[in-house]
């Protein structure tokens, strides 16, 4: 299975363009949704490369959970205006980002252009995905067998956080019910 | 694999099939306002719309000319592109849903398989619940743009309740898929024909409903509250928010919002009919009358699909007039009981539903 290469340039295309508008949006909500736009061009990618898994989870989480947060908070806040100034920022930190930038993006093309081709491949070919039952099977099984114990970590992790955002909240409450005791 | 290398006549089957869906969908939202009209009426002891055409049937189509011949309006305070682009947000996602929704069993004519959904993929249900998710994007976007208190706190309602009942929706269903073993709703709803238990010489099939009935439950209230319906539309809340998130629309674009709406409705009780009440298996005058026919070949074949489709049909519209049987019965809940009602009865449950069914699998009841 190849990956079509002029609708892999439609969705990388999209993906630059809205990244760019995320950026130099002057507002935080525009900024926002153009990210849920740099998200579908990224599941877009992973369906063209026959990754519907994470294609589909990629909108789920991403776009229609993290993101519907980040747009809820902003317009809680009603941060209609920029958090900082562009315009003040001193001279010596601009040209500082920009060189870092160019060395950064020469750092990215050097290594993509010297690495070994083919680079490595590991068992999982999409041909073989298909011929075990799609990769929600696969990627299930593999879960469940050989990578329980990182899948079992980090469900602890998530626990962890989860249980210390309830623990935050709740010492709030009670400082605030303290205070209103005094 | 491979829609990148299908012949003409598989370009054609899968247009076909999505043009046909469309446009079924499309007609249902005229036929499920009148219901909505007409059976509100009947609840209220009263007539309802009856003037136009035969039992007032053409009242839609008399609404819709309004709608589009309405000055299409922007108000001047508002965001314009976001305030344009929000309604057709919201009906999009609507749109989409269905795609992975079978009617009917696949049918094998001269060596292909045509099966009866526009698109089968094998992350079937996390596709339906990626979808559904993004359909919060266009309240919050009109809630936003419309620059109104009123619409913001619609549209801020509409968010957090959408994202909590989204939770427990997701959980209820895991206990189909670990009965069934499979995300295709295709694999799902043909599962369901399989006899579960035998009373006598009644064969009972593996309806979701009946091994799941706690999952069911938990799915048709989610449901209401995701189709932002009574007991839970909130967003819109006439009384103390006058019209919600959008307040600020008039003529067609109001009318899309609607739309989206009643689309979500179709789309939920598909999804319903599809997980719990065994999606396009015939139930019994059908099945009677099917074998009373007895076609052989091909004619049989065919009049199979024609049967399974109409008793999706059926099913879907019983569920659709549940969606109104219940708005017009129940009143609006607070917005506080419906936070604590998802956060502190509905996710535990669903939670709790999931455990069971593990330990009712292990222990091969279901």
């Amino acid at each position: 299975m190849d990956i079509s290469p002029s609708f892999f340039y439609l969705f990388a295309g999209f993906a630059v363009a809205f990244s760019l508008l995320v950026v130099f949006k002057k507002n935080p909500v525009a900024s926002a949704f153009s990210l849920v736009i740099v998200f579908f061009a990224f599941a877009g990618i992973y369906a063209l490369l026959g990754a519907h898994l994470i294609a589909a989870l990629q909108i789920l989480v991403y776009a229609g959970a993290i993101m519907v947060l980040f747009v809820f908070v902003i317009m809680l806040l009603n941060a209609d205006t920029p958090s900082f100034d562009l315009g003040r920022s001193h001279w010596g930190l601009r040209l500082a980002a920009m060189i870092l930038c160019l060395v950064a993006f020469g750092l990215f093309t050097w290594a993509l252009k010297e690495s070994p081709l083919p680079i490595f491949r590991g068992p999982f070919s999409p041909e073989q995905v298909d011929a075990a039952g799609g990769n929600t099977q696969v990627l299930s099984e593999l879960m469940f067998s050989e990578y329980i114990l990182p899948f079992e970590l980090t469900s602890i992790l998530l626990l962890g956080a989860m249980i210390g955002a309830v623990a935050i909240a709740k010492r709030k409450e009670a400082g605030n019910a303290n205070r209103n005791a005094h | 694999m491979g829609k990148l290398t299908m012949d003409t006549l598989g370009w054609c089957i899968l247009i076909g099939k999505a043009v046909g869906v469309i446009l079924v969908l499309v007609s249902s939202v005229p036929l499920m306002v009148w219901v909505e009209r007409r059976g509100s009426a009947l609840m209220q002891n009263r007539l309802g719309p009856n003037r136009v055409g035969p039992l007032g049937l053409i009242q839609p189509l008399a609404d819709s000319i309004k709608l589009i011949f309405k000055e299409d309006l922007i108000p001047g305070h508002v965001t314009a592109f976001y305030f344009v682009l929000a309604p057709l947000l919201s009906l999009i996602p609507a749109f989409m849903t269905f795609a992975v929704i079978p009617f009917a069993a696949p049918i094998l004519v001269e060596g292909r398989t045509i099966s009866f959904q526009v698109a089968d993929l094998n992350v079937g249900l996390l596709y339906i619940f990626a979808i559904a998710s993004l359909g919060v994007y266009g309240i919050i976007m009109a809630g936003w743009s419309s620059n109104n208190k009123y619409s913001l706190l619609g549209s801020l309602r509409s968010s957090s309740q959408m994202i909590s009942y989204e939770l427990s929706m997701g959980l209820s269903v895991i206990g189909i898929i670990m009965v069934f073993s499979s995300v295709r709703l295709g694999d799902i709803a043909a599962s369901q024909g399989e006899a579960w238990i035998y009373l006598g010489s009644l064969m009972i099939p593996k309806w979701g409903v009946l091994i799941q009935p706690l999952g069911f439950l938990i799915f048709l209230t989610a449901a209401f509250a995701e189709t932002n319906r009574l007991p839970f539309d909130l967003p819109e809340g006439e009384s103390e928010l006058v019209a919600g998130y959008h307040l600020e629309y008039g003529s067609m674009k109001f009318a899309i919002f609607m739309m989206a709406e009643y689309l979500n409705m179709t789309t939920a009780s598909g999804l319903m009919v599809s997980l719990y009440f065994g999606g396009w298996q015939m139930f019994w005058p059908l099945t009677w009358i099917f074998d009373a026919l007895g076609f052989t070949g091909m004619p049989h074949e065919w009049a199979r699909v024609v049967f399974q489709t109409a008793s999706f049909t059926i099913k879907v519209a019983a569920f659709l007039w549940f969606f109104v049987w219940v708005r017009w019965t129940l009143p609006r809940f607070r917005y506080d009981q419906l936070m604590n009602f998802g956060w502190k009865v509905m996710l535990p449950l669903s939670l709790a539903n999931i455990f069971l069914t593990g330990a009712l699998i292990y222990w091969k009841v279901i």
